[in-house]
């Protein structure tokens, strides 16, 4: 096969051959789910195959002392086909996302972790600070880090420079659906970033996704897209599509935007001139 | 004795071993992980590690998150 083509497949076992690789892990998909707020825990399952995403994020929450009836999400997750990333959702400092991120490490099978540490309860933006400090620790303490920050190319060079296997700007507020608010800045960052760009947060439909791949993006993170939308399933299968879409008109180059028409037929030979 | 189990007081016969304590809260070890004492215990340690009068513990699980 042309394995300069985007469409590029194995032909032995038609995968594709544009894998998503992060810290020399190689992952199919360049779409990478959440595992929250989906309505019930099969309407998640059945959003994961749709997805066709092979890397899931987790969050690590104290467990429930008081009441053991409650179903665990890892019975509905595949470990052998899921690559599980615990993430440090909710922690204000770089102290707490330390911690959690010890603690998910425990908990699952791997030293990779979705580092976020948030400074603002209503925009949940990013504290950078906090984030750079908390990669530095848990880089040196062997961890795979992919944190969660600011679309802004000194943060992410921060980032990158503490160790970072990747940076994870977002596209607009977690959860809001806004889309990529600043197109440049992804741009930018795609520009200049020497690890894998994952555009997280922000996406609310399928144009989103593809946008973020159109600009060069390596991959998308996104949960409430599919978890919030009236069918979950299929907005899955929508963001699968979108993902491709995007990375394959990324990679065949597109043609630059003019003011005005070019026509597409020929100008010579028409009727009555 | 007194502990203190995921923030709240907890009391309980002890002093005991990580593992009896999971076992008595018929929690599965292997889907968990557990901070004693604002110390990671390695799963290998849970027979171990012994919890004591005043200490603090976190048993700690994945849940659903983006």
């Amino acid at each position: 096969m042309n394995q300069s083509s985007g469409s590029a497949v194995d032909t032995l076992t038609g995968a594709a051959v544009d894998p998503l690789v992060i810290a020399g892990k190689t992952f199919q998909s360049r779409l990478i789910v959440g595992t929250g707020k989906y309505a019930t825990f099969d309407i998640m399952r059945r959003a994961h195959e749709a997805s066709g995403a092979d890397m899931v994020t987790v969050a690590v929450r104290r467990v429930n002392i008081s009441d053991r009836t409650k179903e665990s999400l890892l019975d509905y997750i595949d470990p052998a086909r899921f690559f599980i990333l615990p993430n440090t959702a909710a922690c204000y400092t770089a102290d707490e996302a330390v911690r959690t991120a010890r603690l998910g490490r425990e908990a699952g099978l791997s030293n990779w972790v979705k580092l976020e540490v948030i400074g603002d309860e209503r925009t949940l933006f990013p504290d950078n600070e906090q984030l750079v400090a908390a990669t530095r620790i848990l880089v040196n303490e062997g961890f795979v880090v992919l944190p969660y920050t600011s679309d802004d190319l000194v943060t992410c060079r921060k980032l990158e420079d503490a160790g970072a296997a990747a940076v994870m700007p977002l596209g607009a507020p977690i959860g809001s659906g806004l889309g990529i608010q600043n197109v440049n800045n992804i741009r930018i960052i795609r520009e200049f970033a020497r690890v894998p760009l994952i555009v997280d947060a922000g996406v609310g439909t399928a144009s989103d996704a593809a946008l973020a791949m159109e600009l060069g993006a390596d991959g998308v993170l996104m949960n409430t897209a599919i978890a919030g939308a009236q069918d979950a399933i299929t907005m899955a299968e929508a963001m699968k599509l979108a993902v491709r879409a995007g990375r394959l008109a990324y990679k065949a180059g597109r043609i630059p935007p003019k003011m005005y028409a070019t026509a597409s037929s020929p100008v010579e030979g028409l009727v009555g001139r | 004795m007194r502990i203190r189990l995921n923030g709240d007081p907890y009391e309980i016969a002890g002093p005991l071993t990580v593992s009896a304590l999971l076992a008595l809260l018929d929690i599965d070890a292997r889907r968990v992980a557990v901070e004693h004492n604002l110390f990671v215990v390695k799963r290998a340690q849970y027979d171990r590690a012994e919890i004591h009068e005043g200490d603090e513990i976190e048993i700690v699980n994945f849940v659903g998150g983006g």
